[in-house]
This record gives structure tokens, C-alpha cells and sequence, in this order.
């Protein structure tokens, strides 16, 4: 059902990344490295700082209008120096989630000032929804997995007694990584001297917006530029009741309040697949409704059989496909959660299932109410703004609106957390005065069960459908991690590696991987992808052995490039 | 389609006709155990599927998944099986256009390479010809078609115990079955006719547990896994009931009061034990002696425990292979301590504080500890033990069996001393204080004569307590 709906919703995005809890899955390398990098330019603040051996008092204050220091005359202005124009800021963005946090740490490194509203909490989805906790709950259910496979233990010669779980301990875990997260979010914000106000931000007009409760307390504001990063929330089809307790969207079920016996997750995309790990480690039966014909829409069709079957085959799991749910009532009276199935396409009766509980993983809905989007005539097209390749706003005579921008979920182009950051940082690079358009198919995508799935760029049947268009020949080459030597090590050899690219060129046009640490793995196609460094330069680069890493390294070497004409010297040093 | 999981692999291509010699294919070795030609001609083009010999290694192959199914057309190159072989796992491929007739090896069953795994036939109107020939061949012929070993295990066991669960009337709501994912999973695997079952589950349904009992199969002990959430499980919503651990009737109004962790922990130790080969060999003791001497230094604070406690370690020093350990199966381990542990009894449970190196400190010392290691083994400070006393004697029991715990070579169930009517050599009767002990040991390490030979020397140093004091 998921992906049919990502389907209608997003037409004019990339299908296979439409499904936007996978924003969910793609967390951790979006939030981290967002700390990591205002670590660092707080270390450059603290050099400067020396160099002038003048006292200062504030961490971040002024230390040298030297113009060498550009990064921290950034900080400095952003901190509290009035802006040049007559505007209150000179960029204020709207949701403070992991694509505004990413513009707002950007555009205080490009020396705007920069303010942030939020109208719910810090980090939005990603940290408090989805990504995040959802994370501690699959690092669980992973060891879980790890130690109830008593073949695998006495393979690696380890005794484990029954494997037992505390469920409080495992919520309190989520709950834990989301505050932790959420807190670094705020600081690094706060750190960099970024606004944070408190409220519902609405447009009023050109360059003009408010925020606050509503009513008259609000507060109007002024900025030369304007990004609307509003996110998403979960998707619920018409007909099914959520009641929060037996009948669930993915913000109930990372609680953890219970481990139902026997639940039924609507939607088999990235979320619905990672929430089936997590349940089916800790004890429980789980079935799949999903629209279309097949398991694991949008992957590709190949990974997604061989996860099929790592992930779903020999688990307490079954599946209903081509079918809808166009009804779910919740438990009560004694009576367990009924779902009422009708055939996808002829909408004709399938039968019921019952259930403990549902989880309703269909997809998530754009966030974009109240926003005030028609005092600058942008109409929502299902509740997405619409924008250009450059996230710049279209109204709805077509024509652009000027100073305004959206990104992440809100646009529906990608609807992942690392995404939303990324457009974010296009954006604050056009308005500071460069231009940028970023390529999509260079972002990386991963869902996290066990073993995890990744993949960025084409999938097969769109490469060749790329390939039909242009006139020229899809070449693919696969490398198992049964030829691993970590892999091994490990007793994972379970999964593929598979590089789809153009044997003319040498262009890379996806990588898709299923196995141990894909996730992690998928990188260094990605960063290729957006070098655009090509196979043959690729198959030069040195991996360190044994590492999983050479799962990768096999696949560039195994790829046949027929021209070498571009291959960069290698310079000895 | 190229091989599914190794580009490096050429693809392989399998099915040779039954008329014609088997063909090699390049990368391909067939192994075709036929006894002659059965059918001496036959015009229809009806072909069997073996499984290939995917690597010089491999000696049978697992069917990982049909691509195609039954009555599926075929067209040359296609792939129609994944095929997992000691190395990678593999997409399989068809010479000839064809309908897949028949499939004789399911998903998930091995098969040894030659053997055939479907039946390909070249138009619809041989599918029956070819299911037929499918069934018969299959069935008359055993040797090629090994899976057979894997059915025919479970087969019988599921018609078996059945009737009495058949016996029961179609599910109450006719034509609507409901089983849980992992319970239609297991009725698949041993073929049981869920639709005949009937639930015990939550709302009527299916549950594993219930297709396990239709197929004559005793859970595995480790089914446990789903139920450790249990002892937290309070918050859960009640519209989920507690999970039934096992097949016992539910008798209404009991309630279900869950182990605690020490309780848990008997039960591991308990379990574990069954796996170790244990006797037992009684001996009676007169105790009269014992008893003076007990009156003695009762005053001075020395307990009844701590008495035989010593007299046991002093027996064991002479015999240390009743100290001993059975660790691997293979070996004895001697222990150079003497630590024996007692058992005693506490509300709701069971510890045993060790006495550490019992045979070295004296009777005095080893009462003054007695009180502080019963504190410190409720506070779940383990100690390394090699024998266990267990002592029933002060409530009347006479005499008693102990279970071996894991990890020790033997324990002595003690009883009480009572007085009894003795007959000497001489024919003179007298009345003494007689107790029974009864010694469980692993007989891996300790055979029966080691066993009476410590109890004959236990018995010497009750008899003569004596030296216990020294």
C-alpha cells in the first residue's frame, strides 16, 4: 500500500525514495557529523583567538576582523551583529528539524544571521519520530537476533544462555538517544549563535512572516530569505482508525509501550521493513499488507528478492500483497484488531485479518498546514510545495516566488533526513551568491534491518530506462560477501554487492548492497556518484585488508570499462 | 538473466530430455544416475530437472527458491530455480522452452546433485503425463529422489497423534482459518492441514504451538525466547493474555506466578543436570557418637551442619576423585580446595554458602563462619563449590535423593538419625541412632566402588567424631 501511495503523492521525485521514514533510516550520519563539524570550527575560534591574544570573554565573540579568520567573522556577525539590509534577519527557516538545523549550521558558516523557528521540537522526525530512536530499537533487536541464533553463536563456539529482554530498558534506550541527540542539536545551534524561536511560523508575505501560538502575541519578523523545512508526518489512509494502543503509526510504535504477539505492518517500504525486524527479534508474529504485487517496492528488484529472503522467508512473518487495508478497527470489547482487505485493483473483498495490532507504515504526508502559503499564491499540490531543481518555490501561475525555498519532506522530492540537510545547503550556497543544484541520485539511501540494505542512484530497470532514452549499454556486475574475508569472520556471508554503470564511460549509475554493514558501505559509491569519479579511477584505489570494504573494491575491479582513456596518472610522492 | 548471486560464475543451464543421452554442457557436470532407458521412446518431450553440480565440491544442493511455478511456461535461458550450494547461491537456468509440469523437490528441501528436482514438459496437453510420470517415478523409484528421507520423517507423525484433534469438529466459523504467520510456516514444514486444525490461541487462532501438536512435535526447550518479557510484560495492554508456556490445560481460577531470577536459576541448573549420567549409593550410619559429641560443643556455638560438613571434607581429602569435576565428558578435573557447598532452604528458594576449604579449618571456625556465608549467599555472592550437602534430616525425612548440580562430581542427601533395633554378630539386640545418606554422583568420574569406599570412610569418622574437633 505504501509505495502505491508514494506513488500518487510524488510523481515527479525519485519513486524508489519517495517513502520518507526512510528518512527515518538514514539518521545517524546526518545528526553526528552536523556536531562533529561545529566542533571544529569552534576549535578554529579558539586558535584565533590565540593568535590575537586579546581577552575574550565569550566563547564565540569577535576575536579579529582579520579577514583570514572568514569563518569566525561568520560566526561573529551571525551572532548578534545587525545584518546590513533593513531586514530582521537574513535568513530565517521554518522547522528545526535535520534539513534546518543542516541550512541554519551553513548559513552561520556563510555569514548569515541566521534564525530557526520551531514549533514542536528540536530535530524534528528524524531525531525525535523516526531515524533516531529507531536506531536504538534495531541496535537491539540486532543483538537479539545475535543471540537467539544459537547456530550462529555455536558456529563462532560461544554458549548463550536463553537471550532475555527488559522492554522498559529497551524504550528508556530509544527515548535516551533521542533526548541525547536533541540536546546536541539545540547546543550546536545555540553554540553558533542561531536564533531559536519558539512557535508556528507563517508567511505573510514577500520576505515577511510570523511565528508564536497564533492569535495576536505573535511576533512579525522580516528576512531576506525564507526555507520552509516543515517535514512530514505519518501517512494514514482513509478507513483506518488510529487509536495509538492497538491500531499505530511508527510515532507510537518507537515508545515501545507493547510487543504485540501478532502485528500487522501496513506498507512494506523502509519503515515497515525495519519495524518487522525490530518486532520479530523481540518475540512477536508480524504479517505484511502491501498494495502492490510485490514485497519491498522500490528497491531494487534483485536486492530486493535476496532480502526477501534473508528477511522475510525464514522469519515469523507472512505477507499479503496486491491488497489494501480499507479498514482497520482497533481492539476493543475483547475483540482483536480486524482488518478489512479489498484487491488493490478490482477493489474487491480479500478477506480479514486478525490481528493483536497494526502498525501503519504507509508512507508520511507533508507537513505544510498553516504555513500561509496562499498569502503568497502557492498552492500545495497534495500538500507538497511545489519547487524548482533549485528548491526555489513555485507559485501557482508557475512563475517562482522570490526569497522563498523549501526543503525535505515538505518538497516530497527526497524525503530523507540526510536529503533535507543537503538541500538546505544548496540552498543557503544560492543565497549567499553561488549558484548549486544538487544531485539527487548522488544521496544515499539505507534501511536498517539485519543485515542492512543500501543503495544509491539507479535501480536496475530505471537505469535501463535511462539507457532505452539515451542510446547507450547498461552493464551490471555483482560481488558476493561470501567471498569476504570479514564477512566471514564474522559469519555474515550473507549478500550481494551489485554496481550498475556504463561500460563506455565508466559512469556509475547506482550501487545497491545488501549485507553486513551496508549501510556504512554504500559511501564510497556515493561520494563517487557526486565526484563523478569514474570506475577506472576507482579501481586503483587502495582497501584495507580484511575489511568489509573490498566488497566494494571487488565490485569496481570486476566492472568491465572499455575505455581507459580517462584514467588519471597516479603522482608519486 | 545472469546467475543471480556471483557475476563471476557463468550461469548454468540444466534438464536433459529423456529420449536423448544426457548432453554435457560446458560448465556443467551432470550426474544422471538412470538405470537404463525405462521409456524406450518417447515422442513427447517431457524432461527432468536435476540439480545441478554447481561446484566441484558440492554433493547436493538446497532448493533456495522456484522462481517459476507450477504450470508456468518457460522459455530457454530463463531462470526458473535458485539453487544454494556449499559455495554461493544460484539462479539456474532452462535449455528448452517448456511448461514447468511438476515440481518435485520443494523450497527449502536438498536434493543430491542428478537428482530431479521438476519435471519440464513441452506442451499443456503432457502436463498430466508428466505429473504422473512425476508421482510414479518417485514413488517406485526411491534411490534418485533422496528428499524422500526428509519427508518421510515427519509424514507419519503428522497422521498420527492427528485423529484425536481431526476427531473435533471444523473450526466454528466455517471457511475462515486463522493462523498466526509462524504457525501456517510450520504447518507448510511438516506438512499438517491447517484447515483442520483447531486454535487454542488468543481468539480462537492458530498458534505454533498448536501445528507442532497436530505434528507430534514436543516444542523445543528453547522455545522460550518470546516469553522473557514476562516479568515486565505488566504493562502490556489486556487485550493481549499471557503467553501459555506450554500445552497443559488452563484450569480456571489458577494463577500463573512467575520464577523469580533465583528461581530461574534452579530451573537452568536443574535442566542442565539431566544431561549428566548420575547413581546413587545409600549407606547407613550410626550416629550415637555424632549426637554425644554435637551435645558437647553445641555450647561453643558449632551447629550440626558445620559437624557434617567437616566429617564430609575430611572423607573427601582420602578420596579426592569424589571432589573431583567432570568438566568436558572427557576428563577429571581434581580440585586442590575442598568447598562444600550446603544447600539451605529460604523462603521461596533454595541457596548454598561455601564453606571454603572445609577440610583445613577447624570445626570452631568453620561454625563462626557458617552465619556470615549464609548472609553472604543471599546476597547472590557465588562461590566455586566442589560438593554439596543437603541435609532433610531435621524434618523427620529419613531418607532422600538429591539432584546432581551441574559442575560438582557428587552430593550427599543426608537424613534424619533416628533410633533403631540393630542385631549383632553375636545375636544381641540394641537400639542406636541410625542415619541414611545417600550419595548422587556422576558416574562419568566416580564409579560405584569410589562412592562406597568415601562412605565407608565417612561413616568411620561419624562413628568415631573424634577427630573432628582436633
Amino acid at each position: 500500500m505504501q509505495s502505491a501511495i508514494s506513488l500518487s503523492l510524488s510523481s515527479p521525485s525519485t519513486i524508489a525514495r519517495s517513502d520518507c521514514t526512510a528518512a527515518a533510516a538514514a539518521n545517524s550520519y546526518i545528526c553526528t557529523p552536523r556536531s562533529l563539524r561545529f566542533c571544529g570550527l569552534r576549535r578554529e575560534a579558539f586558535k584565533s583567538k590565540s593568535f590575537n591574544s586579546l581577552s575574550v570573554s565569550t566563547r564565540l565573540l569577535p576575536c579579529s576582523r582579520n579577514s583570514s579568520f572568514k569563518k569566525v567573522c561568520a560566526a561573529l556577525q551571525s551572532n548578534g551583529a545587525p545584518s546590513k539590509g533593513e531586514f530582521d534577519y537574513d535568513l530565517v527557516i521554518i522547522g528545526a528539524g535535520v534539513g534546518g538545523h543542516g541550512a541554519a549550521l551553513h548559513a552561520v558558516e556563510k555569514g548569515l544571521k541566521t534564525a530557526i523557528i520551531e514549533g514542536d521540537v528540536v530535530g524534528g522526525t528524524c531525531v525525535n519520530r523516526g531515524c533516531v530512536p529507531s536506531k536504538a530499537l534495531l541496535a537491539v533487536s540486532g543483538r537479539m537476533r545475535e543471540l537467539q541464533n544459537e547456530h550462529h553463536m555455536r558456529s563462532f563456539g560461544l554458549q548463550v544462555a536463553a537471550a532475555g529482554y527488559d522492554k522498559q530498558g529497551v524504550a528508556d534506550h530509544a527515548n535516551n538517544l533521542a533526548s541525547k541527540i536533541r540536546s546536541n542539536l539545540t547546543n550546536s545551534m545555540k553554540a553558533l549563535g542561531v536564533d531559536i524561536l519558539t512557535g508556528t511560523g507563517t508567511i505573510l508575505g514577500p520576505q515577511k512572516l510570523k511565528f508564536g501560538k497564533g492569535g495576536s502575541g505573535d511576533t512579525i519578523i522580516t528576512a531576506k530569505d525564507i526555507i520552509i523545512a516543515t517535514g512530514s508526518v505519518p501517512l494514514v489512509p482513509k478507513g483506518i482508525e488510529v487509536d495509538g494502543k492497538s491500531v499505530i503509526t511508527s510515532d507510537h510504535a518507537l515508545k515501545l509501550e507493547f510487543v504485540p504477539e501478532w502485528i500487522a505492518i501496513v506498507g512494506s517500504g523502509y519503515i515497515g521493513l525495519e519495524f518487522s525486524d525490530v518486532y520479530t527479534a523481540l518475540g512477536s508474529e508480524v504479517t505484511f499488507i502491501e498494495a502492490l504485487d510485490q514485497l519491498m517496492p522500490g528497491f531494487d528488484p534483485e536486492i530486493g528478492k535476496l532480502a526477501q529472503r534473508v528477511l522475510i522467508n525464514p522469519r515469523k512473518i507472512d505477507h499479503h500483497t496486491g491488497v489494501f487495508a480499507s479498514k482497520i478497527t482497533p481492539a476493543k470489547d475483547g475483540n482483536p484488531v480486524i482488518i478489512e482487505l479489498i484487491d488493490a485493483k478490482t477493489k474487491e473483498p480479500k478477506g480479514t485479518v486478525e490481528v493483536n495490532a497494526a502498525l501503519i507504515a504507509t508512507g508520511r504526508a507533508p507537513f505544510t498546514q498553516g504555513l500561509g502559503l496562499e498569502n503568497i499564491n502557492v498552492q500545495t499540490q497534495r500538500g507538497f510545495v511545489p519547487v524548482d531543481e533549485r528548491m526555489r518555490v513555485i507559485d501557482s501561475t508557475g512563475k517562482l516566488v522570490p526569497h522563498l525555498y523549501c526543503i525535505g519532506d515538505a518538497n516530497g522530492k527526497m524525503m530523507l533526513a540526510h536529503a533535507a540537510s543537503a538541500q538546505g545547503i544548496s540552498v543557503v550556497e544560492q543565497v549567499s551568491g553561488k549558484d548549486h543544484v544538487l544531485n539527487h541520485l548522488s544521496i544515499p539511501a539505507a534501511c536498517f534491518t539485519h543485515p542492512e540494505i543500501s543503495m544509491v542512484g539507479l535501480t536496475e530497470p530505471q537505469a535501463r530506462e535511462k539507457a532505452e532514452k539515451e542510446g547507450f549499454e547498461v552493464s551490471i556486475t555483482k560481488t558476493s560477501f561470501k567471498a569476504n574475508t570479514k564477512a566471514l569472520a564474522e559469519n555474515e556471508g550473507e549478500g550481494i554487492a551489485k554496481l550498475i554503470y556504463r561500460a563506455d564511460t565508466g559512469e556509475i549509475l547506482g550501487v545497491h548492497i545488501f549485507g553486513l554493514h551496508a549501510a556504512d558501505l554504500i559511501h564510497e559509491a556515493s561520494n563517487a556518484i557526486a565526484m563523478g569519479t569514474r570506475i577506472q579511477e576507482l579501481k586503483f584505489a587502495v582497501h584495507a585488508h580484511p575489511t568489509l570494504s573490498e566488497v566494494l573494491d571487488e565490485l569496481f575491479k570486476s566492472a568491465k570499462v572499455v575505455s581507459s582513456s580517462h584514467v588519471a596518472q597516479p603522482v608519486a610522492v | 538473466m545472469a546467475s543471480l548471486l556471483q557475476s563471476r560464475t557463468p550461469s548454468l543451464s540444466f534438464s536433459s530430455s529423456l529420449c536423448s543421452t544426457p548432453v554435457i554442457r560446458p560448465s556443467v557436470s551432470f550426474l544422471k544416475p538412470r538405470s537404463g532407458p525405462r521409456i524406450p521412446v518417447v515422442r513427447a518431450k517431457i524432461r527432468e530437472i536435476f540439480m545441478p553440480a554447481l561446484s566441484s565440491t558440492m554433493t547436493e544442493g538446497k532448493i533456495v527458491s522456484w522462481i517459476k511455478s507450477e504450470g508456468d511456461v518457460l522459455s530457454k535461458g530463463e531462470s526458473v530455480v535458485v539453487v544454494e550450494s556449499d559455495k554461493a547461491d544460484m539462479d539456474v537456468e532452462t535449455f528448452y522452452d517448456g511448461i514447468l509440469a511438476a515440481i518435485v523437490i520443494n523450497e527449502g528441501e536438498t536434493a543430491p546433485v542428478g537428482a530431479a528436482i521438476g519435471i519440464l514438459a513441452e506442451t499443456e496437453g503432457e502436463i498430466a503425463e508428466a505429473k504422473a510420470k512425476a508421482t510414479s517415478q518417485f514413488s517406485s523409484a526411491p534411490a534418485p529422489s533422496a528428499p524422500k528421507v526428509e519427508e518421510s520423517s515427519p509424514a507419519p507423525k503428522v497422521d498420527a497423534p492427528s485423529p484425536p484433534v481431526d476427531a473435533a469438529p471444523a473450526p466454528s466459523t466455517p471457511g475462515k482459518v486463522v493462523a498466526t504467520p509462524y504457525a501456517k510456516k510450520l504447518a507448510k514444514q511438516y506438512k499438517v492441514d491447517i484447515g483442520k486444525l483447531v486454535g487454542t490461541g488468543p481468539f480462537g487462532r492458530i498458534t505454533p504451538e498448536d501445528v507442532e501438536k497436530a505434528a507430534g512435535i514436543t516444542p523445543a526447550p528453547k522455545s522460550n525466547v518470546a516469553a522473557p518479557a514476562a516479568p515486565v510484560a505488566s504493562s502490556a495492554p489486556a487485550s493481549v493474555p499471557s503467553k501459555a508456556p506450554s500445552n497443559f490445560p488452563e484450569i480456571p481460577g489458577s494463577t500463573v506466578v512467575p520464577f523469580t531470577t533465583m528461581q530461574a536459576a534452579v530451573t537452568k541448573n536443574m535442566l542442565e543436570s539431566l544431561s549428566v549420567p548420575t547413581f546413587r549409593v545409600g549407606y547407613p550410619i550410626a550416629t550415637d557418637a555424632l549426637d554425644a559429641l554435637y551435645e558437647k560443643v553445641k555450647p561453643k556455638g558449632v551447629t550440626m551442619t558445620a559437624l557434617l560438613a567437616k566429617a564430609a571434607a575430611v572423607a573427601l581429602a582420602q578420596h579426592p576423585v569424589v571432589n573431583a569435576t567432570c568438566k568436558d565428558g572427557k576428563s577429571f578435573t581434581y580440585n586442590s580446595n575442598i568447598n562444600i557447598a550446603v544447600a539451605v532452604a529460604i523462603n521461596g528458594g533454595l541457596i548454598t554458602p561455601v564453606l571454603q576449604d572445609a577440610d583445613k579449618l577447624d570445626l570452631y571456625l568453620l561454625s563462626q563462619k557458617w552465619k556470615e556465608l549464609v548472609e553472604k549467599a543471599r546476597a547472590k555472592q557465588l562461590q566455586p563449590r566442589t560438593f554439596t550437602l543437603s541435609n532433610l534430616g531435621m524434618f523427620g525425612v529419613d531418607r532422600f535423593d538429591a539432584i546432581l548440580p551441574p559442575g560438582q562430581g557428587a552430593i550427599m542427601a543426608v537424613g534424619a538419625s533416628k533410633p533403631t533395633v540393630l542385631a549383632d554378630k553375636d545375636g544381641f539386640f540394641s537400639i542406636k541412632n541410625k542415619m541414611l545418606v545417600n550419595v548422587t554422583a556422576d558416574h562419568r568420574i566416580i564409579y560405584g566402588a569410589d562412592l562406597a569406599a568415601f562412605l565407608q570412610t565417612f561413616s568411620k569418622i561419624i562413628e568415631n567424631p573424634e577427630s573432628l574437633t582436633m
